[in-house]
């Protein structure tokens, strides 16, 4: 776990300073001091589970077994990307990974991720679905239909929110009149749990339960993850409007520092390695970097391959998908 | 062979493709117990079961989104729609989940949204749309209008086998209106492919729905006055079947674009684009557009009459074409 949080925090700083630099075009969204949401519920996930990560859940893309490479090739356009050019930033879906792709309208993906769940229980396979949004995604009507039809038909799934406390500029008292997103859960009859987003202990056993619960037909939980956006909303806002205290208050809870502290107080790792593994994170990162800038960007001429599957004989993502007759 | 009413048509399309498939599934309101608004499902909960058969609560964008989820799974979903106007409340899901997610991420989305479109029946303005044209415009999506029994049934099949989204309008005023000999057993109408409904020289009507018995009615009318018209029922709107309307333009050289919807924006304004491209050369006289004005669909029956275009005015165009 405390690999892939700084795997996800050192890859964002990569990904910023080529967005910095020019390479990298478009929105890009950081999930910095964010890493133990995803990192300790993805980790639960067994190879037929699904997940549905959002835009601040970079370690669910990589516990699945997305290579760094491909993750910047995707951020640069090129064609090893799992959209092969056609998507950027997060946008990034891969069916063998069993990695739903959730879309830019917030929330849209949780009626979807409903879905998956769905052919689970309708396949009768013992597998869950993770599905991730932000507290400004709990506004929308997608979403309330989506937590109500889940709980309705007990589907195998656990919703998880990021409170980062903003939503873009928006606080999370301007998004709701309720104290916590766990306040909604009573509405759709659902059980809800609310957790220390930055202890990715806590994380891990709140979704561990949850898990457990969903496997064995009880339905849907909602957990709320506390935690906070350590950088603006994407990589051109530089949040003025958050106050600075703020910042400097969670900065003292990095969830990253927490774990190291955690790890080596119970003699798991010492100081010495964990040292070795962040050198060895920094060097994977320059070697996918380099992989990932080889990659071709891709040809004009595929501009419209994969509108309709009659088109897309030549994406190699048509193989990996679980849906017949593709 | 079996006479079959076009609701018939349809719920004997879905049910075989049900019995072949055990991937493939319902999601609606009402669709169990009840049978559907207007029944196409009826008898198919006590056949197939809850399983297959799923009541949803009332949350379009929650019974879309999943059956999107669950066709990028590789089931087989078939959405009903009460009526086809609600498809509003989850533009989002078809037109920005469903109909990208093949080209962003190679995620194929097998899925049929059906349900009921169109007026005359005083449905009002919320009971009554033809609201085809959002999702022909939107790359990814395929958009199907069957007109006869014939087709409501090898149409469905075919988009139940369909690799990606399809939309599958039908029109309520023909689900007990019209009846025909269909073949009994499994055949399949293939997407993309128009239908000559009448033969003729001298104009042709283009057009869908339940605007090709408007189109039929006013042909026989101008049979007599020795005006031979040629109905083209395109039956899928995406993918358009182009030949075939570009065939019947050379052979006639005057041409009638008829819709139900409305004007502004309506597929007659493609289709004459289209044949202003590719057949100039062929037309003797201007095309000419038939549709609903540009306003709601109303309630009171003299005002959905003159909103609805008629045989009338499929008669004075022609007439007016051929003396061009
Ligand atoms: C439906 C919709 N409206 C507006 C936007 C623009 N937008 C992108 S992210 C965002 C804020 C999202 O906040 P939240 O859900 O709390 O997630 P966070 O970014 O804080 O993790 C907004 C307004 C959008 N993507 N989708």
């Amino acid at each position: 776990m405390l690999y892939s949080m700084k795997m996800m925090r050192e890859m964002e700083h990569r990904i910023e300073k080529l967005y910095r630099q020019g390479k990298i075009v478009g929105g890009v969204f950081f999930g910095r001091g964010q890493e133990a949401i995803s990192t300790g519920s993805a980790i639960l996930t067994e190879a037929e589970d699904a997940v549905c990560p959002c835009h601040r859940d970079l370690a669910a893309f990589l516990i699945r077994g997305m290579e760094p490479w491909v993750i910047f090739a995707h951020y640069l356009g090129r064609r090893d990307g799992p959209t092969r050019g056609r998507d950027g930033n997060t946008h990034m879906g891969s069916l063998k990974h069993r990695i739903i792709s959730y879309i830019s309208s917030m929330a849209a993906i949780v009626p979807v991720a409903n879905g998956v769940a769905f052919s689970f229980q309708y396949r009768k396979q013992p597998n869950v679905v993770l599905c991730y949004f932000g507290d400004g995604a709990t506004s929308r009507g997608e979403w309330h239909e989506a937590m109500n039809y889940g709980a309705v038909f007990k589907l195998p799934i656990v919703y998880l929110c990021n409170n980062n406390k903003y939503a873009y500029s928006t606080p999370t008292q301007r998004q709701m009149a309720v104290a916590h997103i766990t306040d909604r859960a009573s509405g759709y009859g659902m059980p809800c749990r609310r957790v220390d987003g930055n202890d990715v202990l806590a994380v891990y056993e709140a979704t561990q339960e949850a898990i457990l619960q969903a496997r064995s037909g009880g339905g849907p939980t909602l957990i709320e993850c506390e935690t906070f956006r350590m950088s603006g909303h994407s990589a051109h806002d530089g949040a003025e409007y958050v106050p600075k205290e703020l910042f400097e208050e969670w900065a003292g809870k990095c969830p990253i520092a927490r774990f190291e502290k955690v790890l080596r107080e119970r003699g798991l790792l010492t100081a010495e390695e964990i040292a070795r593994m962040y050198e060895r994170i920094a060097e994977e990162i320059e070697q996918a970097v380099q992989r990932a800038e080889e990659s071709p960007f891709p040809d004009a001429g595929e501009l419209l391959d994969g509108v309709f599957a009659d088109s897309q004989a030549k994406n190699p993502q048509a193989a990996a998908s679980p849906a017949k007759g593709n | 062979m079996a006479e079959r009413t076009y609701l018939e048509a349809i719920r004997e399309g879905i049910w075989e493709e049900m019995e072949r498939d055990g991937d493939v599934f319902l999601l609606g309101e009402d669709i169990g117990a009840y049978g559907g608004a207007f029944k196409v499902t009826a008898g198919m909960l006590e056949h197939f079961g809850e399983r297959r058969i799923i009541d949803t609560p009332l949350a379009e964008n929650a019974f879309l989104g999943a059956a999107i989820g669950a066709a990028i799974m590789g089931l087989r979903p078939i959405v009903e729609l009460q009526f086809a106007d609600f498809i509003t409340t989850a533009y989002d899901q078809i037109v920005n989940y469903a109909a990208k997610a093949r080209y962003r991420w190679g995620a194929g989305v097998p899925m049929v949204i059906r349900g009921p479109s169109g007026g005359g029946v005083h449905g009002g303005p919320f009971h009554s749309n033809n609201p085809e044209m959002p999702f022909v415009h939107t790359p990814g999506l395929k958009v199907v209008v069957p007109a006869s029994a014939y087709d409501a049934k090898g149409l469905i099949k075919a988009a139940i086998r369909d690799p990606d989204p399809v939309l599958y309008f039908e029109h309520k005023l023909l689900y007990r209106r019209i009846k025909e000999e269909i073949p009994a057993g499994d055949y399949v109408v293939p997407l993309g492919q128009a239908r000559i409904a009448r033969v003729g020289r001298d104009v042709s009507v283009i057009t869908y729905g339940a605007m090709v018995f408007v189109a039929l009615e006013a042909a026989e009318v101008l049979a007599k006055e020795g005006i031979e018209a040629e109905v083209i029922d395109l039956r899928c709107l995406v993918p358009l079947d182009e030949e075939a309307v570009l065939a019947s333009v050379r052979k006639t050289s005057r041409v009638i674009l008829l819709h139900e919807d409305t004007m502004q924006g309506g597929f007659a304004g493609e289709l004459a684009g289209r044949i202003a491209e590719k057949a100039f050369e062929s037309l003797d006289a201007p095309l000419m557009r038939i549709a609903s004005p540009d306003c709601p669909v109303p309630f009171s029956a003299p005002l959905e009459e003159a909103f609805l275009p008629n045989a009338k005015d499929v008669i004075e165009a022609a007439r007016s074409l051929k003396a061009y």
